[in-house]
């Protein structure tokens, strides 16, 4: 029974949103790197919204900004080199790009959370999985109290192993209570992965910000894994951000799915337009570099060229010297996100 | 001219139209403890016997720790096998000073399977310095003639690695691969680091070499889509042990082995109207190489295991033409 309430959605500080509320809107946002060899502009004037229990694939190959996207939501990038030049992160109606580095930490974590492609680069190793987690839960009970101020009468540590055993028992992890008091070490790379996750949510974020999380980990485990991530959503009531190099995992687990390219995010629709209909070159040209069947029923179509150098600035568009059907007015003017369809946005002229 | 020079090195074997045989190899690792105790081994490969003909690309495909890169390996002989035969046109490799000649590899990583001091031009033209006894003059034509091939201009020739995209790296690793007129390459994950654009212009580029030069392939994945893009044959590899194995089409179109059904239905398809992931009903992670589990390997994870699956082996048996499956109740995966 106990238990049972521990796995019940979570009761937000907040008034809850409604389906209509966005989670989190990005307006115009551009980051950029400074390094010796010249300005890098890793994120160009990207403007989405994310609604809640929606899961969002940002699609990109390397070099597209994707992470630096994920790092600049969450403020945790890497300042300096990095910058944020322009736009807002606006979260439940507060502009994050507004706030301190204190005031940034109260939403880290609790309400916006983070995992990585390498779980073991963010557990820490002399620590065991069951305390790294009890902390995450500390910390989410300290805010909790500080923002409602009620005075709850503060857990034991019995009640905080319980409920750090649920979590963990929510990932699926067989024979929890053993794994509670493992290290990180002794975990495969799917049940690490699956460790962040249960830390991820036991602090019960509205958004959960997941940068290529199976990409390092095997195939029958990260279909387990993206399972779970999706199961969960709904569970804890959580919007997810996936970013990831996989068109094929997006269009497997994704509502919507945004493209990047270059730093900027040249379509973005539902998962299933998307991938019936798409309208952008470079989407196109992706779908066709994914070999399905064999050789001998038809040849890949690779996109020819390669990315760009992002240190300099374009005032055209930015697939122009890899697009087929490239126009004068390519090489002009950059086109502009609108949307020929209905919640289907694309910066390509041939949509005009 | 040149072409003559190249070829007089090469010998050419007659006999057998099997290129590549190999039988029950093992490659065991011993493992430190104490002596008291009794010897523990990583059996990384046991008992794998495949086979690949001239002109044909085969595929070994399995998860991380499956032992498919030892397996590869122990082909180039890289690492000293543990027990079984490796054949070359009949002949045993281990003895044969040909075998060399005749096999190269491509390996996953650009980064580091290139000597990051060293010239494009030197890096490529090393495989001739051993083996043939070429002018320079000769050597430089002949990774000139490579460098074009897999799509290099001439003016990356005096660059060094850390100067060379992603892509770029693995077609130099391809072009040193190549430029000996080996007759098998063994490609270790040849595209797991580069992104999908990249990734498709280097499959076609070997496709394209294959055909030109005749070359056998040998590829070593756990990427679904390039193995069925690439391979004739394809050999599905578990802890160690080949658990099936047929023409590329068949198995990917009607797996056998439970665990070839759950590798493929776990292997994300672009279209989400067919979303196979969350369907998946595998769990578990693969088992340990020191001690695997008594009876068949894939027992703990199986939805099929019963009694006789934890108590006895299952050999690989021969179930119609081409097909291969190493599972007691293959009869009902049918």
């Amino acid at each position: 029974m106990h238990l049972e309430t521990l796995l019940n959605p979570k009761i937000s500080p907040n008034s809850a949103p409604t389906l209509t509320d966005k989670i989190l809107e990005v307006n115009d946002l551009s980051v950029n790197y400074q390094s010796s060899r010249g300005t890098v502009h890793a994120v160009d004037s990207v403007s989405f919204s994310i609604e809640p229990r929606r899961l969002i694939a940002v699609v990109g190959e390397s070099g597209s900004g994707k992470s630096t996207l994920g790092l600049a939501i969450i403020g945790l990038l890497p300042t300096p080199p990095a910058k944020q030049t322009a736009g807002t992160v606006v979260y439940k109606g507060t502009n994050l790009s507004d706030l301190d580095r204190e005031q940034m930490r109260g939403y880290r974590g609790t309400e916006i959370a983070m995992i990585f492609q390498e779980p073991i680069t963010s557990l820490n190793p002399v620590y065991k999985i069951g305390t790294q987690i009890g902390e995450a839960i500390t910390i989410r009970d300290s805010r909790k109290t500080k923002k409602t101020s009620n005075s709850q009468s503060p857990k034991t540590k019995h009640d905080r192993h319980e409920e750090v055993i649920a979590s963990l028992k929510r990932v699926r992890i067989p024979d929890s209570e053993n794994v509670a008091e493992r290290y990180p070490f002794e975990l495969s790379g799917g049940m690490r992965q699956r460790v962040m996750i249960a830390m991820a949510l036991a602090q019960k974020p509205s958004l959960l910000i997941a940068d290529e999380p199976t990409t390092a980990l095997d195939v029958t485990t990260q279909a387990e894994v993206l399972k779970l991530m999706r199961n969960l959503m709904d569970e804890v009531d959580t919007s997810i951000l996936l970013i990831t190099h996989d068109l094929a995992v997006a269009s497997q687990v994704a509502d919507r799915v945004a493209v990047m390219y270059g730093g900027q995010i040249i379509e973005e629709a539902e998962v299933n337009e998307l991938f019936d209909e798409p309208l952008h070159p470079y989407t196109n040209g992706l779908l066709a570099c994914i070999p399905t069947g064999s050789k001998k029923k038809a040849k890949l179509k690779p996109i020819q060229g390669s990315v760009l150098d992002l240190r300099e600035t374009y005032n055209y568009c930015k697939f122009a010297p890899r697009c087929p059907y490239v126009m004068d007015k390519c090489w002009t003017t950059k086109p502009s996100l609108h949307a020929p369809r209905q919640e289907h946005r694309v910066a390509c002229y041939l949509h005009e | 001219m040149h072409q003559d020079k190249n070829t007089e090195w090469r010998v050419t074997y007659m006999n057998s139209d099997k290129l590549l045989e190999t039988r029950d190899l093992k490659t065991y690792f011993p493992l430190r403890g104490s002596f008291l105790q009794k010897r523990r081994y990583v059996r990384a490969v046991d008992s794998v016997s495949i086979n690949v003909d001239e002109g044909e690309t085969v595929a070994v495909v399995g998860e991380s720790g499956c032992g498919k890169t030892t397996f590869a390996r122990t082909v180039l002989l890289l690492t000293h096998p543990t027990a079984g035969t490796i054949k070359f046109h009949g002949q045993d490799a281990v003895r044969s000073n040909q075998y060399y000649r005749n096999l190269q590899i491509v390996f996953q990583d650009p980064d580091s399977s290139l000597d990051p001091t060293m010239k494009i031009r030197d890096i490529v033209a090393e495989p001739l310095l051993g083996l043939s006894k070429l002018t320079r003059e000769a050597v430089d034509e002949r990774v000139a003639q490579v460098m074009n091939e897999v799509g290099l201009g001439n003016d990356m020739l005096y660059r060094v690695p850390r100067q060379l995209s992603g892509g770029q790296k693995q077609r130099v690793n391809i072009a040193r691969a190549i430029v000996s007129e080996p007759k098998l390459v063994v490609l270790d994950e040849p595209t797991s680091a580069l992104d999908a654009s990249v990734q498709a212009q280097i499959l076609n580029l070997l496709l394209d070499l294959q055909t030109r030069h005749g070359l056998s392939y040998l590829i070593i994945t756990h990427n679904i889509s390039v193995a069925e893009y690439l391979s004739d044959r394809i050999y599905v590899m578990y802890a160690g042990k080949i658990v099936e194995k047929g023409p590329t089409d068949d198995v990917i179109k009607k797996p056998r082995h439970p665990y070839t059904i759950a590798l493929l239905a776990s292997a994300p398809i672009p279209d989400p109207k067919k979303k196979n992931l969350l369907g998946v009903e595998i769990s578990g992670e693969p088992p340990s190489a020191i001690e695997p589990p008594l009876g068949c390997r894939f027992n703990p994870r199986c939805p099929l295991a019963k009694e006789l699956c934890r108590g006895k082996e299952p050999t690989l048996d021969q179930i119609s033409e081409n097909r291969f499956v190493a599972c007691h109740f293959v009869g009902e995966t049918a």
